[in-house]
């Protein structure tokens, strides 16, 4: 359609220069964050770094390599990620495929339950008591089994078992003398691949990025994963206090922590950020498909 | 005649009685691969889900660690009412809320003016590039966002009491005053979904039929009459069902962003349920009335959530179930 009229050009105008300026305030944090980080701490510190870097410097990188909690934090993560993400994409798996079939009986009933627990739950506290009784209290298993799999993450899958998959073909593999597992293994999954690595990319962040379950449950710090280590470095360590930079060593210890500030941020966002131009279409479908059903 | 009648129906109802569980019987040693798959997830929402609902009888009782959940004594309503009367009740409570309906007042509709712009554009160059970076803080950290937002905001050192300073402003000390806690919630809040949020609208907005457009187009219609009398009715649904959603959530502020941005300076405006749960609870283990607590917040939610469904399909036609 062609727009013809005055209002709507001058619609269109208006809108390009809002979408502009919301993209722009969007991206400057991010930008900033990153030129900071390679920039020398001394002009960021003093407010002379706006965009673009200044005094190129990448010193901070080489101290957070040689940092012990981060390279810990981060192999922590990157193993609660690995193994959570597995269990997730797994026992996902073992709910959606029965409950798209029209011929399991008591699917009705297993799905209420599930879904009940969106909206209901026993609360922190009882949580908590319940993974202490069962021992599960500071150790690897408490960053992956709690959260073993997600409800609205089954809706999605299953939905798309039901939508996209043909039920014919299932039909046909069961009368070739296929059973269940043969016809989820060789027909239903072959056929799935666009949801499993939405299902992946969902789970993964989600592990990437989270810290409640480590800050409640974990106590040695050996076990914390990048997020808890992130929190110390960015948050705990700010005193938000006005301090007046007066001496000048106080000057420089302050700087070697700030400056460092920046490049964590990066070093932490980094494989998620790369990760998910690339992967962006596969996220959006994920949601298109929760979308047909929520 | 009536015995008979009895006699004959008898064997009849038997039968088919027989068959339906025959029937059930046979359902399950075809299917019963289906029941192994879906065993451990039905086994994992029973510990971890339905266990805990067990634990919440601990709300009314002293719960004595030795003695376990069930042998530990009642006590009422006691957790509840110190928590009523308590000096903190109305601080917790009005965070709560608050925090809930200003985030809703901006990140609820933002997103959905998004997508109509975006919708709108034509190239798709340019709406790529928009949809690439607005979803990209979706993927950040909570830790990451409020360390920014410390950062950024640092009175001696963040940009933006630079620019302040710059401009003839003193610095002000954003992250331990109480009155820019919602705000700058809020707004964090604003920049880090806008764009994850919008994507479920613009899928709705894929369905908008184009021959009422080229039809109102005809009858003069401009654009924003367009927007306002074709795109918005078709997202309708999607909107309500969302809002239902959200306002169901209402007191269900997430803990997480939320503990990162509470200091001892700020708690007068920071303190929300959930904080304090943690705190009481986990922290000076009084288990018993934090659970308390946290069933009132659950048993608020749940209700808010119903009524807000009953009154939706009254009025709108449009529900959760």
């Amino acid at each position: 359609m062609i727009d013809r009229s005055f209002g709507d050009r001058v619609f269109n105008i208006i809108n390009y220069i809002l979408l502009t300026i919301l993209t722009v305030i969007v991206l400057y944090p991010l930008l900033f964050v990153l030129s900071a980080s390679i920039s020398n701490p001394e002009h960021v510190l003093r407010g002379d770094v706006w965009l673009l870097p200044k005094g190129f410097n990448v010193d901070a990188y080489t101290k957070i390599f040689q940092n012990k909690d981060i390279l810990l934090g981060y192999g922590n993560t990157i193993l609660y990620t690995l193994i959570g993400t597995a269990i997730n994409l797994a026992m996902t798996v073992c709910a959606a495929y029965p409950l798209s079939r029209k011929d399991f009986a008591g699917r009705g009933i297993i799905t209420g339950m599930i879904v009940f627990t969106m909206f209901f739950g026993g609360g922190l506290i009882p949580t908590y008591l319940l993974i202490k009784n069962l021992n599960m209290l500071d150790s690897l298993w408490v960053m992956v089994i709690p959260n073993a799999v997600s409800v609205w993450n089954i809706i999605i899958m299953r939905t798309f078992f039901q939508q996209s998959i043909p039920g014919e073909l299932q039909e046909s593999a069961m009368i070739d003398g296929c059973n269940h597992f043969q016809t989820l293994f060789r027909i239903v999954l072959p056929l799935s691949m666009p949801i499993i690595a939405v299902m992946v990319l969902f789970y993964a962040v989600g592990h990437w990025n989270s810290y409640f379950n480590a800050l409640i449950y974990l106590t040695s710090k050996d076990k914390f994963p990048l997020q808890l280590i992130l929190r110390e470095i960015l948050i705990q360590s700010d005193s938000g206090e006005f301090i007046k930079l007066t001496s000048e060593s106080a000057v420089r210890m302050k700087m070697s922590v700030e400056g460092l500030k920046y490049a964590v941020l990066v070093v932490a966002n980094l494989p998620m950020l790369m990760l998910y131009p690339f992967l962006q279409r596969y996220f959006v479908k994920g949601i298109m498909i929760g979308a047909l059903k929520g | 005649m009536k015995s008979s009648d009895a006699a004959l129906e008898t064997p009849a109802r038997l039968l088919t009685k027989r068959s339906r569980s025959e029937l059930i019987r046979r359902a399950f040693t075809k299917n019963w691969q289906l029941y192994l798959l879906i065993a451990p997830v039905v086994v994992y929402y029973i510990v971890f889900h339905y266990l805990p609902m067990y634990g919440i009888q601990i709300a009314f009782k002293d719960f004595i660690a030795n003695k376990g959940i069930w042998d530990s004594p009642w006590v009422g309503f006691k957790h509840f009412e110190r928590f009523f009367n308590s000096f903190y009740f109305e601080r917790l409570l009005s965070n709560t809320i608050l925090i809930s309906l200003y985030t809703l007042a901006l990140s609820f509709p933002i997103p959905i003016i998004l997508a109509l712009m975006l919708h709108e554009v034509k190239s798709e160059g340019f709406k790529k590039v928009v949809q690439t970076i607005t979803y990209a803080p979706h993927f950040l950290s909570v830790v990451v966002i409020v360390g920014m937002l410390f950062i950024f905001l640092n009175p001696s050192t963040g940009i933006i009491n630079h620019m302040i300073v710059a401009f003839g402003g003193e610095p002000i000390t954003f992250m331990t005053s109480p009155a820019w806690f919602k705000t700058l919630y809020v707004l964090s809040d604003v920049w880090q979904t806008m764009g994850w949020s919008s994507i479920i609208y613009l899928a709705a907005l894929s369905g908008v039929d184009q021959q009422l457009h080229e039809a109102a187009t005809i009858d003069g219609a401009s654009k924003l009459q367009r927007i306002w009398h074709i795109n918005l009715p078709t997202i309708a649904p999607t909107i309500v069902i969302l809002l239902i959603l959200n306002l169901g959530s209402v007191m269900s502020v997430g803990f997480e962003k939320v503990f990162l941005m509470q200091n001892s300076l700020n708690m007068s405006s920071s303190d929300i349920i959930s904080t304090y749960v943690y705190r009481t609870g986990i922290l000076d283990a009084q288990y018993s009335f934090s659970a308390a607590v946290g069933l009132f917040n659950a048993v608020v939610n749940f209700a808010l959530l119903i009524v807000v469904n009953y009154v939706a399909r009254r009025v709108n036609e449009t529900s959760l179930w």
